[in-house]
């Protein structure tokens, strides 16, 4: 095994990076892969209780990288999902204390005993940033249907190119499929066209993340889910399948509306 | 009801619309690190430059940047309105 190492950033907080990671991380697992999750916002740990695994946490990232604990000791199990793994961030430390070499070198000797290892990279361009991408073989940038959150994500292809890494391929989340028909949302081949990237998926709006995040397991495990669905054709693209991307208009038909109202499919 | 009346008497763009050319003209502003003011200097310096070489008539010139993938494009369209008149 030779793991393909995969950062999710964004620029711009708040568009949903942890939640992909979590879930893109859980989607390839349910398909047998070995997959590692490293949460790389240190000071601001929060894949751990996206993933449902807050309390199981001894050692972290950066106890892993100073060496007061062997690497397989910062890797937390996934509850739901065998062969998921979470190396947590730390949360009373910096993002000076690991460099980008650092993360190059733990990448590096997780490589041969996993098939992937997702990065979640912290918001900013600063050294949070940095370090999530040094190890990076393939970069997944994900933006909301915002201006902000657009402009945001120009920026970081900007940079992920200037580096050298290759073209980043985009992950459009939280897209309402009601709102762009009303022409009061920017739709995906606007944001597609604006910035000029290989568009990997859409998620689209759905409540059931976070219902399904305020209990600590990934929306890719709801069959019902649209975003759910996503999430996982969005693995299947990864692993090289080819997936169309989901038809988004069936999720506002009639009778998605009456068993909204009824409260189905969000349990 | 007030949408619905906006929407009839009034051709305003879509908020999407908006969203679109904000971004649109924020993005190669960004990615050029060139304002829209320099945009016009560059403009007046360059037909200073064209005109101590060809007649143009500045209200016919065209300078625009346009995006191609990730590649930001400077186009120029300059008629030329005819020789300058040399001094031997």
């Amino acid at each position: 095994m030779s793991a393909k190492v995969l950062t999710i950033t964004s620029g711009k907080g708040g568009v949903g990076k942890t939640t992909a990671t979590a879930n893109i991380g859980a989607a390839l697992a349910k398909r047998g892969q070995k997959v590692a999750c490293i949460d790389a916002d240190i000071g601001l740990r929060n894949l751990d209780v996206v993933m449902g695994l807050e309390n199981r946490i001894v050692y972290d990232l950066v106890d892993a990288v100073e060496g007061r604990c062997r690497l397989n000791q910062a890797m937390i199990k996934d509850k739901h999902i065998p062969d998921l793994y979470l190396i947590p961030s730390a949360q009373t430390r910096d993002k000076t204390s690991i460099s980008p070499s650092d993360m190059i070198r733990l990448c590096n000797e997780l490589r041969s005993d996993l098939d992937w290892i997702l990065i979640d990279s912290p918001a900013g361009i600063e050294r949070g940033f940095k370090n999530a991408i040094a190890p990076a073989d393939e970069i997944i940038v994900i933006t909301n249907p915002a201006v902000s959150a657009v402009r945001d994500a120009d920026r970081i292809i900007g940079i992920v190119e200037a580096e050298e890494k290759g073209s980043p391929r985009l992950l459009l989340n939280r897209l309402n499929p009601e709102m762009v028909k009303q022409n009061n949302m920017l739709s995906a081949d606007d944001v597609v066209d604006l910035l000029a990237i290989h568009l990997l998926g859409i998620v689209p709006e759905d409540r059931a993340v976070l219902i399904s995040t305020n209990k600590g397991t990934p929306i890719v495990l709801e069959e019902k889910s649209l975003a759910g669905q996503a999430y996982r054709n969005i693995a299947q693209r990864l692993l090289g399948e080819e997936v169309p991307l989901l038809d988004l208009d069936k999720g506002s038909g009639f009778f998605n509306r009456i068993s909204r109202v009824f409260g189905s499919g969000e349990k | 009801m007030d949408n619905f009346i906006n929407r009839i008497f009034s051709k305003k763009p879509s908020s999407a619309d908006q969203a679109r050319d904000r971004l649109r003209l924020v993005l190669i502003n960004d990615r050029t690190d060139l304002s829209s003011e320099a945009l016009e200097s560059l403009k007046d310096d360059l037909l200073d430059v064209l005109s101590r070489y060809i007649k143009i008539d500045p209200k016919t010139m065209r300078i625009d940047i346009t995006q191609e993938g990730r590649q930001q494009r400077l186009i120029a369209d300059i008629p030329i309105a005819g020789p300058v008149s040399r001094k031997y």
